[in-house]
């Protein structure tokens, strides 16, 4: 099942040509660009692993693409993802993310039912990629 | 029909990338330097010939524009570095046409491990312009062979060979001195197409940039003022520690000083005209002329 996360998840994947002019657009607005990736892809997991720092003084989206290719050698079947944060006073906070890299096999989500006091039953989802310990999940 | 042998008009493609104003504003403005002149037209008209190729479909891989700057203290490197940003940027050689300026303290680390994420950083921060690295013989240092320069020139050579549409870089220095770091690497020597020498400057040019420093202070040397500035620069290059127009820079900033100085002393309103006017007095009274 193919996650759908950020924007442009229901596009197709983006070529590394139109993701250096998504980085180009994002730097063109004053936005610092960082790279992140993870393992676990629940979709209320907002804690990605950080790939270097944000880098806030980039001129060009090259620079930026060169992060994004050396995590993706360095973790070819994670969930990885660019992140433009803005910084001006009163947005404080991410204006586009987007997936830029993800595994060959995704195996989707199954429903967890928890019985729980009295008759209740709490619902929850869980990623079949889970059952395998992290760093060997996908 | 097809032609089989289309033109091209290549002063049509220097005039629409506007490279020739920047040129003429060099021209004017860089006093004397006439072979670092000479080289970037040449390198300007090389690249719009390389433009032209590309539009009639002829090969040609992205031509390799490092280059080297060496010459002496205040003969204009950094000020050549910033325009030629400028022209490679107006010839669409490079995207954003920056100038990132860095010294070995930016490039190399201080612990290990530490060196490839600053180079990188540093890298990274450049690409899409002009990357101007000074004094670039400090990042080889013999004497010590744990030194993470090494590191750094190496993260250079990979980035410089494998991301040449994306940055240029500069390395400036002092002629010997680069000359030394360019024999102990000789990858760095081979990746660099262009080596470009700046001549010290005679006294009439360093005379000629004094006046342009003070016509764009809005200052004005009078007649005595103009004659001890002329013997001011005579004196002052056969002095030890002579670096060329930022020397003479210095030199103007102090005349400025005891000007003011002078004009507090009178007691009395100022006009216009004493406001802008540097006396003899001001520059005769440089540690220069005391023989010292």
């Amino acid at each position: 099942m193919r996650i759908t996360q950020g924007t442009f998840s229901f596009l197709p994947d983006l070529t590394d040509a139109e993701i250096a002019l998504q980085i180009e657009y994002a730097l063109k607005n004053g936005w610092a660009v960082a790279v992140e990736h993870t393992d676990e892809p629940h979709p209320r997991n907002v804690y990605w692993e950080m790939w270097g720092m944000p880098m806030f003084d980039l001129k060009d989206a090259a620079g930026a693409l060169l992060e994004v290719n050396a995590c993706r050698k360095a973790f070819p079947s994670d969930y990885i993802k660019v992140n433009a944060f803005d910084s001006t006073q009163g947005w404080e906070s991410t204006r586009l993310s987007f997936i830029v890299n993800r595994p060959k096999n995704e195996p989707g989500f199954r429903v967890v039912r928890q019985e729980s006091a009295g008759r209740s039953i709490r619902y929850t989802v869980e990623s079949y990629a889970v059952d395998r310990p992290e760093g060997s999940r996908y | 029909m097809h032609n089989a042998n289309p033109t091209v008009d290549l002063q049509a493609l220097l005039r629409e990338a506007n490279v020739l104003d920047v040129i003429e504003t060099l021209d004017r403005e860089l006093v004397g330097l006439l072979p670092v002149k000479q080289r970037i037209r040449d390198i300007a008209a090389y690249l719009v010939v390389s433009k032209a190729r590309a539009s009639l479909g002829l090969t040609g891989a992205p031509p390799s524009l490092h280059m080297s700057f060496t010459g002496n203290p205040g003969t204009g490197k950094t000020t050549v570095a910033t325009r030629m940003a400028e022209i490679l940027h107006r010839l669409g050689y490079v995207r954003k046409g920056h100038l990132v300026s860095v010294t070995r303290d930016d490039l190399v680390g201080q612990y290990i491990g530490h060196t490839a994420p600053k180079t990188k950083e540093v890298l990274k921060r450049a690409m899409g312009g002009v990357l101007f690295i000074d004094e670039a013989y400090y990042l080889y240092r013999p004497e010590n062979e744990r030194d993470y320069g090494q590191e750094a020139i190496e993260i250079l050579l990979q980035v410089m060979e494998n991301n040449r549409d994306d940055l240029v870089v500069i390395l400036a220095g002092y002629k010997d001195r680069m000359d030394t770091f360019f024999r102990s690497n000789p990858g760095m020597a081979s990746r660099i197409a262009h080596h470009i020498d700046f001549p010290d400057y005679s006294e009439a040019e360093l005379y000629e940039i004094a006046a342009l420093m003070l016509a764009k202070l809005d200052y004005r040397l009078d007649a005595g003022a103009a004659a001890a500035l002329a013997e001011y620069i005579a004196k002052r290059r056969t002095q030890p520690h002579f670096a060329n127009a930022r020397s003479i820079r210095n030199a103007l900033d102090r005349a400025r000083l005891r000007q003011a100085n002078r004009l507090f002393a009178t007691g009395k309103p100022v006009t216009r005209d004493a406001l802008q006017t540097i006396a003899a007095a001001d520059i005769r009274a440089s540690r220069v002329f005391q023989g010292g």
